[in-house]
């Protein structure tokens, strides 16, 4: 089955064609912030490129987060209308998910740390299991200091993956026994999502545009305040 | 030429789609409002607005599909709001609109909120003659804007500071009347006494003539508002309904006063009203009444196609694609673009 793959959650914004036989066209840029800009032109080009017909393909796969907020949505809204019009289901994958998934080789215990801004990181820990990884913790919000003691707790080889663990660097390079992982996987690959969609495809695991769920671990700045405000009256 | 085309329009709080034949017909037009998630803060939050343009854009274009009767692959171009507007919410409808549009391998029309306003009018009269002067009054813009030929606009004045949906807004929240303001005020107005006081008109002289240039049809209703809110602290047992009637008074003097000296200075036979401010009643009335006394043709946009909705997005879309083509596809928003 053929996938297409849109990935805006981070800084970085990408697009893969591929399935069984592995990728068959990619895109990518750096640009930072120009993902509504960027997205749709890369779809039309790596459709060229694949040489395919929209119609050869048989679901979606986009990154549902957590991530940046107006990147995640260009290309969750990007993903669903295009499922939509080809009448195809979707598969969501968060992006904590993928960071870990090139890193599923290791026997130590994976930690994935997206930069999620306001001195903040999105993570989640991952830990290798037969045919793949699975979570130990699911996905939260927490300040570097806290994944730091957090790791520490687990007295074990660490990888740590992703933007946030390198803005951070120095606050886990002090850790005993903690690597972090090159600037190369720092960001979730469009090509990655498509190994890891295809293998959701294969055990149905998929959703319809309309049901598909965002992850943003952050509620609006205005629904904070205002639950602040009645619990305080 | 594309006769089939499917609006999108996502720049505020109403997450809406429709299908356009021939830039005259509206096969459909679904608008979802959201005013039920932002009532509670008092207006739009651009976070929570952005959620739920993701949630709803699927289900409303699927809609304004099965309600105009076609397929998808029958769409000859997919037009969507880039600007003005936020800029979050403006990002779901134009993403979506270009994947619509690269799948179906059709053309990407990015959309003027405020030209859609223009044309929203064409819908409804098309043999409406140019040119015209058009009022287009809403929660983000209070704009006299003269339009002499198709895609050419001359803005004669616009706000200078809030816009006159924000002085409902300010003054229904302030009388706790609840969001949206100018529905509230409107109806609560319908039993008060229009002239029990007397705000003040800024802007507004027996002499147009006296103001300067950049003045003349200008608009500025903070002055209005915090008159409203002095008065109301100073005279509590002022009945409300009075309150709300003679503010309401005080904003259609000034709107339809600058429409009138508008037309007398260019001296074209038509005039439109437009945007969500153009849904008050009393506008409406007052609206009309200056274009008999002047003797000009005035255009009168249903309740439905004034405020926001995604037919006049693909009635633009139809007149931009006719006279500049396609948007290219790495067309990104603009939350601050300008009508010229
Ligand atoms: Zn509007």
């Amino acid at each position: 089955m053929l996938i297409l793959a849109i990935e805006t959650a981070s800084s970085q914004a990408g697009c893969a064609i591929g399935g069984h036989e592995g990728v068959l066209a990619s895109a990518h840029s750096g640009i930072n912030g120009r993902h509504a800009e960027s997205i749709s032109p890369q779809i039309a080009f790596i459709k060229e490129q694949a040489g395919i017909n929209y119609s050869e393909l048989g679901a979606i796969a986009v990154d549902i987060g957590p991530g940046l907020f107006t990147g995640l949505r260009v290309g969750i809204a990007t993903a669903i209308s295009i499922a939509h019009a080809l009448t195809l289901p979707v598969i969501g994958i968060s992006s904590l998910d993928l960071l870990a998934f090139p890193a599923r080789w290791t026997s130590r215990l994976i930690v994935s740390a997206m930069d999620a801004r306001r001195g903040e990181l999105f993570t989640a820990l991952f830990r290798r299991v037969p045919g793949g990884i699975q979570r130990v913790r699911d996905a939260n919000v927490c300040t570097a200091e806290d994944l730091a003691a957090e790791i520490q707790t687990f007295d074990e080889p660490s990888l740590l993956v992703g933007d946030g663990a390198l803005r951070y660097a120095e606050v886990f390079e002090s850790l005993g026994r903690v690597e972090l992982a090159e600037q190369g996987l720092a960001h979730p690959s469009a090509r990655a999502m498509v190994q890891l969609a295809h293998a959701r495809a294969m055990r149905e695991e998929f959703v319809q545009p309309w049901d598909l769920e965002p992850i943003y671990l952050r509620k609006p700045d205005a629904e904070i305040n205002w639950s602040t405000r009645n619990d305080s009256k | 030429m594309a006769d089939l085309i499917l609006g999108i329009e996502t720049s505020c709080d109403e997450t809406a789609a429709a299908v356009v034949e021939s830039s005259k017909l509206v096969r459909s037009s679904i608008v979802s409002s959201q005013i039920h998630l932002h009532e509670r803060f008092g207006g739009v939050v651009p976070e929570i607005a952005s959620r739920a343009h993701v949630e709803l854009i699927v289900p409303v274009v699927a809609e304004a599909l099965v309600a105009a009767g076609v397929e998808g692959d029958q769409i000859e171009a997919v037009a969507a709001t880039a600007g003005p507007g936020l800029v979050g919410s403006l990002l779901v409808g134009v993403s979506s609109a270009k994947a619509l549009a690269t799948v179906w391998g059709v053309p990407f029309i990015a959309v003027n909120h405020l030209e859609a306003h223009l044309y929203a009018s064409f819908l409804e009269d098309p043999d409406l003659q140019l040119p015209l002067v058009f009022l287009l009054v809403s929660g983000g813009h209070t704009l006299l804007v003269l339009m002499e030929e198709q895609g050419k606009y001359r803005v004669l004045g616009s706000t200078l500071d809030d816009a006159a949906g924000e002085a409902f807004d300010k003054v229904a929240r302030y009388l706790g009347l609840g969001y949206p303001g100018g529905p509230a005020i409107d109806n609560l107005a319908l039993g008060g006494d229009r002239s029990a006081f007397q705000y003040p008109r800024s802007l507004v002289q027996e002499n147009p003539a006296t103001l300067p240039d950049d003045r003349r049809f200008a608009f500025s209703f903070s002055g209005l508002k915090t008159a409203v809110v002095n008065h109301v602290r100073s005279n509590p047992d002022a009945a409300t309904e009075d309150v709300v009637a003679s503010f309401q008074e005080a904003v259609v003097d000034a709107l339809v006063t600058k429409l009138k000296w508008a037309l007398e200075s260019t001296g074209v036979e038509a005039a439109c009203l437009g945007g969500g401010v153009a849904a008050n009643s009393r506008l409406r009335d007052r609206f009309m009444e200056v274009c008999d006394s002047t003797g000009v043709k005035g255009c009168l946009p249903s309740r439905a196609m004034c405020t926001d909705n995604a037919a006049m997005v693909a009635a633009a879309g139809y007149w931009s694609l006719k006279k500049m083509g396609p948007s290219p596809l790495n067309t990104g928003v603009d939350p601050n673009l300008g009508l010229v």
